[in-house]
């Protein structure tokens, strides 16, 4: 059992209990799934459970846990739960259904999501998401996702990065639309119904803990810049990743780390914040009015080349002109095994090489190319139209130029974030009652997600995972009434949050919102991004210190407090933001060795490649937020491999 | 280049709006149009001024959060794209550019360029789902889809529900969004049975909404940033008629 305790330098006690259950791998789950407590239908009609997020994970969850008769009450930002940014995920969803007979296995799928997060996650939790990996393909086909089909009627499936089967289920490229509009309509039939309250245009300001356990939220109308108390027994945050930290990202405008960052301030660990993921193929920034990057999918790697030009002389010529003996389709020559689906972490340090090696191109001379010429000359131009045509459209309607006829540019981004809050194998953060579930939890991907697993996870969290585990906490709950939001407890929550609010609007400082976070999201991509070194990173908790000093003193918020106002919706994120990049900071420095998609510097093997030391980092780092003014406590919770050996990552 | 902007400004719901004149300058080609109204917001919070309100989120066209009604057009004039995806090389120096929110009885405004949209949220609320509780599935290849209909099922399920079809329909009807999902889950055998009972309750949802009637005028479809067809509707209305032939009472015998 993966029982955990240890003393960091700086901390007296602390313990992490993962709670994974005994016994043999392949059975820990079935077994515990059937013997964790259950709560009778008449007790569940006399729970309520609050949702924060309406994406793939907290629409599944919600929508699940209404239909197994708890009051539930969701909250998103967004105008509707159907905009949560799930809904722009492309390529796919993973799952061991071996429908292409090519050896595909739940074993398979568990051993390279644990390889392809650089054997830095919880075995038993990821043994369970491949477990329960087919049965999210057939909820959804039952709720009436249109994957791909065959010509015979049959579910398609497509290759990604990191493995050698054919496992991605897809729906052209708007998998992610499709998916969530699944989850939506499953929660819109529970609105309906009257089992789920929906608040949308909602965010989530606060915890609102009560004798230690998470009991409710304060919550901000946006319309009316009200604030709102909400009770539940339990509290599940849904809320994303934390990926627009380094402002441009392929995140929506509005992700942000606002509801896991106010948990962490009431007791939640922060997982392994430093691990973020660096999406290879993205459409290059153009200037300084960049708000965010647009993913190009990882599915276009099945059939597009990534090259660069020989020699640096060629990098500004058109591309179509350059022949192939004077191009480095770098990828295949390094990686011969996987060639161009290595892993995200590993396609994106090798185009950042080339980069750095002078033979960047475009304009800036920061891309590559991604070149589609082999595959139209060998399927056909309608072929690769059916396959990508609306992503060709969308890399078109970007930067004026036609991949049919001319490489892509792409270059690498911030697209997702593996760490987040500590969980244990229930889903529950270290404040009881209070879960994370889907991107906001630090669980399943390692230290690099491979592509089509977010998706999996979402759901395997939402509809398969959470329904039962949560019964361990809410069958001892049953006699707990509702807590009325007048508590004292209630109260001091809504009034420390109202007075932040009026602090920032009384600030009234010289600069935007939107200049701070570019700021940041600068200090963040330059010390905390693709390659990170100590001097750098220290550099930064500096740097960014003095920046939250200047936003709190300087930082302008027009309109009003009790009004629709974007700009302040975005400073209170920001101001989260300016704390949480120290802290990957923090972690990043600890963590002596590169790893997935934490490159040190320092740290790397004679080829350029990713070091890991195994003896000393084999842990997951769970920060304990302990005030302000002072430095976070780091627990570990050391992972144990007994199913699969620890090897240095090769796909070469 | 230089642009000239005319912008709906409105404080909230309850007061009146105007249109207001803006100048913005150093605008570059390759911005995407919410990018340009980045720019000008800028410039407003420099001068002390209040930013313009408009609603956006994923920026890559997908989401449906965009909406804005740009010279007289949803999502202005670029054919089957988002205002997000809408790059400033559709215009020109000295353009002058006019930026309203959609208009709707059912889609009230709440701050300059924002509505809201919760209206299509009812109607999805009052039928359109499957309903298929969660661990009640058989696997996802007992059923054979043929190709094309699981195809024409995902085309209209490609909507984004921005709501472009109800801002340029002059009876601003909600029909190409209620068709869109009413075929998405009635092509496919999934759905088959509860189709008459989601075609009846969407269609009074939308009534009761304050939406309008069709007249086929086909404008949706023009404007429809995925380029959802028509033949939805006819399907539709077929489907209606069935539906209304059909009593209550036999549909529960059924």
């Amino acid at each position: 059992m993966a029982t955990i305790t240890e003393v960091a330098p700086n901390q007296k006690t602390g313990v992490l209990d993962s709670k994974v259950p005994p016994g043999v791998l392949e059975s820990k789950w079935t077994k515990y799934r059937s013997s964790v407590a259950l709560v009778a239908p008449n007790n569940k009609r006399k729970l309520d459970i609050i949702v924060i997020g309406t994406g793939l994970a907290g629409a599944s969850a919600a929508a699940t846990l209404a239909e197994l008769g708890y009051n539930v009450k969701t909250f998103c930002f967004q105008d509707s739960p159907r905009r949560a940014h799930s809904i722009a995920a492309q390529g796919g969803i993973n799952a061991a259904k071996n429908y292409q007979n090519d050896g595909d296995s739940v074993y398979r799928l568990f051993y390279d999501t644990v390889k392809g997060g650089d054997y830095r996650s919880r075995e038993a939790n990821v043994h369970r998401l491949a477990e329960v990996s087919a049965n999210i393909i057939d909820q959804c086909v039952a709720q009436g996702v249109p994957f791909a089909r065959d010509y015979g009627g049959l579910l398609a499936n497509r290759s990604f990065g990191g493995v050698q089967v054919s496992r991605t289920f897809y729906a052209r490229g708007q998998t992610g639309q499709q998916l969530l509009l699944g989850a939506y309509s499953a929660l819109s039939r529970q609105i309906a119904k009257g089992s789920v309250q929906m608040y949308n245009r909602h965010e989530m300001l606060d915890i609102v803990k009560i004798d230690g356990k998470a009991r409710g939220i304060i919550a901000r109308n946006l319309i009316t810049g009200k604030l709102e108390r909400h009770f539940g027994h339990a509290v599940l945050l849904a809320s994303g990743g934390y990926g627009n930290v380094f402002f441009l990202s392929t995140n929506a405008m509005g992700s942000n780390v606002t509801a896991a960052w106010k948990a962490y301030k009431q007791g939640a660990f922060f997982g392994n914040p430093c691990y973020t993921q660096i999406h290879p193929t993205c459409i290059p920034v153009s200037g300084d009015h960049q708000s965010k990057l647009t993913l190009m999918s990882e599915s276009l790697r099945n059939d597009g080349r990534v090259w660069v030009p020989k020699n640096e002389a060629d990098c500004q010529k058109d591309p179509t002109k350059i022949p192939d003996s004077d191009r480095d389709y770098y990828l295949e020559r390094i990686y011969p095994a996987f060639g161009n689906l290595v892993p995200r972490d590993v396609a994106s340090r090798a185009a950042k090489r080339m980069v750095d090696e002078g033979k960047g191109v475009g304009k800036t001379r920061v891309a590559v190319y991604l070149d589609f010429k082999d595959a139209i000359n060998r399927l056909g131009k309608q072929v690769i139209s059916e396959r990508y045509g609306n992503l060709f459209e969308m890399y078109e309607r970007i930067t004026d130029e036609n991949p049919y006829e001319r490489p892509m540019r792409i270059y690498p981004a911030v697209h997702y974030t593996m760490g987040g809050l500590w969980v244990d194998y229930n889903l529950g953060t270290t404040v009881p009652g209070l879960y994370a579930l889907g991107e906001a939890n630090f669980s399943d991907h390692g230290a690099n997600r491979l592509g089509a697993s977010a998706l999996m996870q979402g759901l395997a969290d939402g509809y398969f995972v959470i329904p039962y585990t949560i019964g361990a906490y809410l069958s001892t709950q049953i006699s707990v009434p509702p807590i009325s939001t007048d508590h004292e407890a209630f109260a001091k929550a809504e009034k420390k949050v109202q007075d932040r609010l009026n602090k920032l609007m009384s600030i009234k400082g010289t600069h935007s919102v939107d200049s701070f976070h570019k700021r940041l999201g600068k200090i963040m991509w330059e010390n905390c991004g693709m390659a990170r070194n100590a001097p750098g990173l220290e550099k930064a908790i500096d740097e960014i210190q003095a920046l939250r000093e200047e936003f709190w003193r300087d930082v302008r918020i027009p309109g009003e407090l009790n009004e629709f106002n974007p700009e302040l919706e975005k400073a209170g994120r920001v101001a989260d933001f300016l704390e949480l990049g120290e802290l990957m900071c923090r972690d990043a420095l600890d963590r002596n060795e590169s790893c997935g998609g934490h490159f040190r510097e320092e740290f790397k093997t004679p080829e350029g490649e990713a070091l890991r030391i195994d003896p000393d980092y084999t842990y997951v780092a769970a920060w304990e937020y302990t005030g302000d003014e002072n430095v976070p406590n780091l627990h570990k919770e050391h992972l144990e491999f007994n199913d699969i050996e620890l090897k240095t990552r090769s796909y070469k | 280049m230089k642009l000239n902007l005319k912008v709906w400004r409105q404080k909230n719901g309850s007061t009146a709006g105007k249109m207001v004149d803006y100048v913005v300058d150093h605008v570059d080609a390759d911005m995407s149009f919410l990018e340009m109204l980045d720019v000008l917001n800028q410039q407003l919070i420099d001068k002390g001024d209040e930013p313009v309100a408009f609603d956006h989120d994923c920026r890559e066209g997908i989401c449906g959060m965009c909406s804005l009604y740009i010279d007289g057009q949803p999502h202005g004039p670029w054919q089957r794209t988002t205002t997000c995806q809408l790059h400033m090389r559709a215009f020109k120096d000295g353009d002058t550019v006019t930026i309203e929110p959609w208009r709707a009885q059912a889609f009230p405004v709440i701050k300059d360029l924002v509505v809201d949209r919760s209206a299509f949220d009812r109607i999805i609320q009052a039928g359109g789902y499957i309903s298929a509780n969660t661990g009640n599935a058989v696997d996802g290849n007992s059923i054979p889809i043929e190709k094309t209909v699981s195809d024409e099922a995902m085309d209209a399920a490609a909507c984004i529900g921005c709501g472009a079809c109800v801002a340029v329909c002059k009876n601003a009807s909600a029909m190409l969004f209620v068709s869109a999902k009413v075929s998405h889950l009635s092509l496919l055998p999934q759905g088959r049975p509860e189709h008459q009972k989601r075609v009846a309750s969407m269609m009074t949802q939308m009534d009761k909404e304050g939406f309008g009637g069709c007249t086929n005028t086909t404008s949706c479809e023009a404007v429809c940033p995925k380029g959802i067809s028509v033949t939805h509707i006819a399907r539709l209305n077929r489907a209606y008629i069935a539906a209304s032939l059909s009593s209550p009472k036999q549909e529960e015998a059924k």
